[in-house]
């Protein structure tokens, strides 16, 4: 096999208060022509420290501490400077997670893309335009001739993630390398981005390293699969071979999630609805976010609000929390209708009704210690001082299962995310809530983290009957705790009922849509979706054929 | 208070050295009367004496005694744009971070307000205020704390407004909590940093405006020994320098012996943000 990437034996280490630690632990990797290489883990696992080594580059505070890195035969590690700027951009490219963040937006997509090969001396700035077009229209982007003359602002997430890997494939490079391209998106678009970059990568001949946390977006992509834990390497496999038989017990603990499934109910101790959302309409100065949504949480109960990014769920969120005063409609709570503002809300009434933010980071003061971050509602509602408030911190913190004499006197920046994550439902317990909104409380975890918070979640609801709403985009999820569903799509309600209704068929056209579009286990499935919904297309319009023949 | 000692020891040269420097400065200002040698402002011997005992650092035009009038311009000098330099900070920071957090008329009506006063060169509106009011220490100290204030509340304004948007405000605001709380636990925290990095800057300046005033004349008034007036009344020595012998040479020197005390610990408060910046930072990642 001709080896285009070879590295052996890499180790990494990264400076801290106390010197420097290795986070990559001898770790091989072996690229051919050709060939999609998914790394797969959990964050802290090394993975895009591995995948930025393969260009020869470690972030600053990191070092190359021994092994080889062979690209075509040329060792990188300890190469000059000069030698590793003609290789990167040029032979390696690099294709980054928020493509918003790694996008210019001073500039227009075109002028950086021709700014690589232009810079390399491939090709002439004119060539390099149309290139940039044929490769537009690869990606399958709207109006492939135009779209480069727009800013970064100007295009969707999932164009912006399309542009970029043109961009990597600008100067034809030999080695792409995918840092998690999709895991910001929306289910939905994330099928366009997968199969485009798919397709071109293939099309091309190139070979890929493709990082994820996501076991079903790799079983898509990667001809073979490495996981790492910890900056060590658990097991590689052809990916058919990993996922048919995972040898180690850590690979299959990364299914976790998928088999979670919720503690059985007894029966709804109350026939009212704890909250109910009804006619709601609300806007964001002239642009109407909400249209008539209505529904209701059962006591004790999980309702799941699914959409993707811009349907109205976060907005639904605000107005039950009155942050945002309804156009029309309004929420009753416990049988009372809410006061449209927060501010305006009897103090009980605050303390009944608690929210748990997606961004765990933002949502704690950075200079709050972890005693005062729980303290503070304790105090606020509950009126408890000194001793009483100390003892009751230390049953919270034990309660979502961080020792209390560890952790209480840390701030946020010394925990990890799901930590984080499980401070900020101590939080929200601390005021004895009786409904709690949870909006997004798992996207931005990795998979083993989140079913952690999802199991917390769960056992609290039993121990104190807590119900929740739950706010998410990954149906996974959904599927794993919520007893209802609500299906929102640009700011109304399509579809709602009990989950075992929503997930067997018929289904609403969009909440078909949303469902089809989860990654499943199955290699085969992304070919065979586009299959199907190309023949789907094809059999109703002409335009969307020729497109498919374009493709 | 033992976590601030542990901070304090584990700081690097370049801070325990600045810090080491202030100390001294603070306590030449605080004890002036009993360390100068000589009265502020009485004529001890004739003028223009070389650096040699009892005047170890010479006498001025007037013959008053240099060092005594170093050391008492510690205490005016460092006095003096210190209280300024607070009062400017407690009154901007306050008013910057209400603004933006109540947002509105209130936020409104205060940038309106200061837009007019920034709008007026500071120097020229100094003037024309002391002229009304006359030159007395605290009107000096009000009229640039006010003027300096400015700036201030520009700067936390805009601070407040990045960390406004964070969720944990939005955390704090559901559960109802006043708008002390917010300003003061959620929002101070998050905006000292930046404030602190100003704080020295603005120090340093406030230094040069009172010497500025002074050099015409509407600054701290004779014989009250500043360094700032000092500068400016033995600045002509150094075109009659003469570095022939060390007697003579004594003499060129004279007017950077007040600079050299305001660039001192201008460098020595600034080393000292830098490390309390550094700090700051490090507790945030």
């Amino acid at each position: 096999m001709d080896r285009l990437l070879d590295i052996r034996d890499l180790r990494i280490e990264a400076h801290a208060a106390d010197g420097w630690h290795e986070i990559v632990k001898g770790v091989d990797l072996t690229v051919a022509r050709g060939e999609i290489v998914g790394l797969i883990g959990e964050s802290g696992a090394g993975k895009s420290t591995l995948g930025l080594a393969a260009m020869g580059y470690v972030k600053a505070g990191l070092r190359i501490a021994g092994g080889s890195i062979r690209f075509d035969g040329q060792e990188l590690v300890g190469a000059p400077e000069s030698a590793l700027r003609s290789l990167r951009g040029r032979r390696i490219a690099y294709v980054a997670q928020s493509s918003a963040a790694a996008f210019n937006p001073a500039w227009r997509l075109i002028d950086q893309h021709c700014e690589g090969p232009v810079k390399h001396g491939v090709m002439p700035r004119a060539q390099a335009q149309d290139e940039a077009v044929k490769l537009y229209r690869e990606m399958r982007l709207p109006d492939p001739g135009q779209i480069g003359f727009r800013y970064p602002h100007q295009v969707s997430g999932g164009q912006l993630q399309r542009a970029m890997t043109a961009m990597a494939m600008a100067c034809r490079p030999d080695l792409i390398i995918f840092d998690e391209p999709t895991t910001a998106l929306d289910v939905t678009t994330q099928i366009e981005v997968l199969a485009a970059i798919r397709d071109a990568v293939r099309d091309h001949d190139t070979a890929a390293i493709y990082i994820t946390h996501d076991l079903a977006v790799v079983a898509q992509m990667a001809d073979r699969v490495k996981v790492l834990l910890k900056g060590s390497e658990v097991e590689e496999a052809p990916t058919r071979e990993m996922l048919a038989r995972p040898r180690e017990d850590y690979t299959r603990s990364l299914w976790a999630v998928r088999e979670f499934r919720p503690s059985p109910r007894g029966p709804i101790p109350d026939e009212k609805p704890i909250l109910s959302v009804e006619n709601v309409s609300a806007s964001y100065g002239a642009l109407q976010v909400l249209k008539d949504v209505s529904f209701s949480v059962p006591r004790g109960r999980t309702v799941a609000v699914v959409g993707e990014s811009g349907s109205g769920k976060s907005t639904t969120a605000r107005v039950i929390m009155g942050l945002l005063a309804p156009t029309r409609g309004g929420v009753v709570f416990e049988g009372q209708p809410l006061v449209a503002h927060s501010r305006q809300r009897p103090r009980d009434l605050q303390r009944r009704v608690q929210m748990i933010h997606q961004m765990a980071d933002t949502a704690l003061n950075p200079w709050h210690r972890v005693r005062d971050v729980i303290g503070r509602p304790l105090e606020f509602f509950l009126g408890l001082r000194g001793k009483a408030k100390e003892a009751r911190i230390h049953e919270l913190l034990a309660e979502i299962e961080l020792e209390p004499a560890q952790f209480i006197g840390r701030l946020p920046g010394e925990l990890s995310g799901g930590q984080k994550q499980r401070l900020c439902i101590a939080r929200a317990l601390a005021a004895n809530p009786d409904f709690i909104i949870c909006d997004e409380v798992t996207s931005a975890l990795d998979q083993l983290v989140a079913e952690g918070i999802l199991r917390l979640l769960d056992r609290l609801q039993r121990d104190k009957g807590l119900s929740y709403l739950f706010i998410t985009h990954d149906l996974a999820t959904v599927r794993s705790i919520a007893d209802e569903v609500v299906v929102m799509q640009k700011g109304e309600v399509v579809e709602q009922g009990p989950k075992d209704r929503m997930f067997t068929p018929p289904h609403h056209p969009y909440t078909e849509l949303l469902l089809s579009s989860v990654p499943e286990m199955d290699p085969d499935w992304l070919t065979r979706l586009l299959e199907q919904r190309r023949a789907g297309a094809a059999g109703g319009q002409a335009g969307a054929d020729a497109r498919g023949a374009a493709a | 208070m033992p976590r601030h000692l542990t901070l304090l020891r584990t700081a690097p040269l370049s801070a325990k050295l600045a810090l080491a420097l202030i100390a001294v400065y603070a306590v030449t200002a605080l004890f002036a009367p009993w360390l100068a040698p000589f009265p502020e402002s009485e004529i001890v011997g004739p003028k223009y004496l070389p650096w040699a005992a009892p005047h170890w650092l010479g006498t001025d035009a007037l013959g008053r005694d240099v060092l005594s009038r170093l050391i008492h311009g510690a205490r005016n000098t460092v006095g003096i744009a210190l209280a300024t330099t607070v009062l400017a900070f407690l009154l901007g920071a306050a008013t910057g971070l209400l603004a933006a957090t109540v947002g509105g008329w209130f936020d409104t009506i205060a940038s309106r307000v200061v837009d007019v006063l920034m709008a007026i060169p500071s120097l020229i509106f100094a003037l024309l205020i002391l002229t009304i009011t006359g030159t007395s220490v605290i009107a000096l100290v009000l009229v640039i704390a006010v003027l300096d204030s400015t700036r201030v509340f520009r700067l936390s304004r805009a601070v407040a407004q990045g960390i406004l948007t964070m969720d944990y405000i939005e955390v704090a605001r559901m559960r109802g909590e006043g708008l002390g709380w917010i300003v003061r636990r959620e929002v101070l925290p998050n905006a000292a940093a930046p404030l602190i990095a100003e704080f020295g800057l603005r120090f340093c300046f406030v230094f040069l405006f009172i010497s500025a005033l002074s050099f015409l004349g509407l600054g701290l008034q004779p014989p009250t020994a500043d360094w700032g007036s000092m500068v400016r009344d033995s600045a002509k020595l150094i075109s009659f320098a003469n570095f022939s012998s060390w007697q003579a040479a004594t003499f060129g020197l004279a007017p950077l012996l007040p600079a050299g005390a305001i660039a001192i610990l201008t460098v020595a408060v600034n080393m000292v943000v830098d490390w309390v910046l550094h700090v700051s930072s490090g507790l945030r990642d």
